[in-house]
């Protein structure tokens, strides 16, 4: 009597734990695979995205190849690791890039292949692709596209600020129009 | 028809649950795969077999991204991002690292001796011929690792641990060695 129901118990247990594990691996898959809650912190970004803002990121434009100039992603740090990086791509592998735009004297770079260039949206207080060079693109993870929170600051991301236009001359005004 | 339907709805379960187990499993613990190339010569692929080495790649170990010199690992390629190389780890951040150059016009350091920035390592194939490796590309960032081979699996004749070891030639240098480089500065800082 008492062990049948010890058995019945510990079936349910073992079930229990296959759900577990079925529901975190299809919870590992999307977070990996498909689309990722992050939250930023750090002033590189500003006025784009603020710390302890909530962001929507996808991972299918990095996967698919499809990210371009003017994308906010979120990539793994090449100086360390374990910590990600929050920056907009102002170059990708083959086009010219200046790295000082204010100066009149402008340093010029070209973007190795398969690399792209990152530059925070704070140019003057943003450590990107000017102090560590080019970022290989296999070190990208995803791209921003929605802010989530605060309410008051949500919806589909700013375009490049003004300056950064002029990092990459043919970086096109995306984002500028209507969408915020 | 209903036995039918029961078939193709314990199929569509089955899937629903094997397809992100089987992924996960793949992601965090590791797979097996088959070496392409002559880089990692005579360790891998040597010249008098006909068909490749099959290699585990083991993902945990590389989880918090620690590895050590001598270590055999797959990583993205710096100049592709859809191409997984396998190399040696010859040196780590900090380490000094005595520069081979190759060929004239690739890119190259100033000095013999490179100084691995941080978050970075240097990686060389065992086939110093033929190789394209941080000999040509420099030092690569860690983020780049995906797994550790631990294991030669096929053919089983060659069936093996694969544990770290460097080439004799390519040991860390000691700290008198840097040192006095350093004075002669003859060791390249790269700007990170």
């Amino acid at each position: 009597m008492f062990s049948s129901r010890l058995r019945a118990a510990a079936w349910k247990a073992a079930a229990v734990v296959g759900y577990a594990v079925q529901y975190g691996c299809i919870a590992h898959c999307t977070l990996e695979y498909a689309a990722d809650f992050i939250v930023c912190s750090g002033p590189s970004m500003e006025p784009t995205i603020h710390t302890q803002d909530i962001l929507i990121t996808e991972k299918f434009s990095v996967m698919l190849k499809t990210v371009d100039v003017g994308d906010v992603v979120i990539a793994r740090s090449p100086t360390n690791p374990n910590i990600f990086i929050c920056k907009r791509v102002a170059g990708m592998e083959g086009d010219k890039v200046c790295l000082n735009p204010g100066s009149f004297i402008k340093k010029y770079r070209w973007v190795p292949r398969g690399h792209v260039w990152l530059v925070g949206d704070n140019m003057a207080n943003s450590s990107d692709s000017r102090v560590y060079g080019a970022v290989p693109y296999a070190l990208l993870r995803s791209k921003v596209v929605f802010k989530v929170w605060p309410p008051g600051d949500s919806g589909s991301l700013r375009g490049p600020p003004q300056e950064m236009l002029q990092v990459l001359r043919t970086l096109k005004d995306t984002g500028g129009s209507g969408a915020r | 028809m209903q036995a039918a339907r029961r078939y193709f709805k314990s199929f569509a379960s089955g899937f629903v649950v094997a397809v992100p187990v089987t992924v996960t499993f793949l992601d965090y613990v590791g797979y097996v795969a088959r070496v392409e190339g002559a880089s990692m010569q005579p360790f891998l692929n040597p010249e008098d077999r006909s068909f490749n080495d099959v290699v585990l790649l083991n993902r945990w170990s590389v989880r918090n991204f620690k590895v050590n010199r001598g270590d055999v690992v797959s990583l993205a390629s710096p100049r592709d991002p859809e191409q997984r190389i396998i190399k040696r780890v010859i040196a780590l951040e900090g380490d000094t690292v005595r520069h081979t150059f190759k060929m004239p016009g690739t890119r190259t350091y100033k000095n013999r001796y490179v100084r691995v920035p941080s978050g970075h390592f240097w990686v060389e194939g065992d086939n110093f011929r033929h190789s394209l490796d941080s000999n040509f590309f420099g030092p690569v960032s860690v983020g780049l690792v995906h797994a550790r081979a631990s294991h030669i699996l096929w053919p089983p004749q060659r069936w093996q641990r694969i544990e770290p070891s460097l080439p004799t030639d390519r040991r860390p240098l000691d700290q008198e060695t840097i040192d006095h480089l350093e004075e002669q500065g003859a060791v390249t800082v790269p700007k990170t």
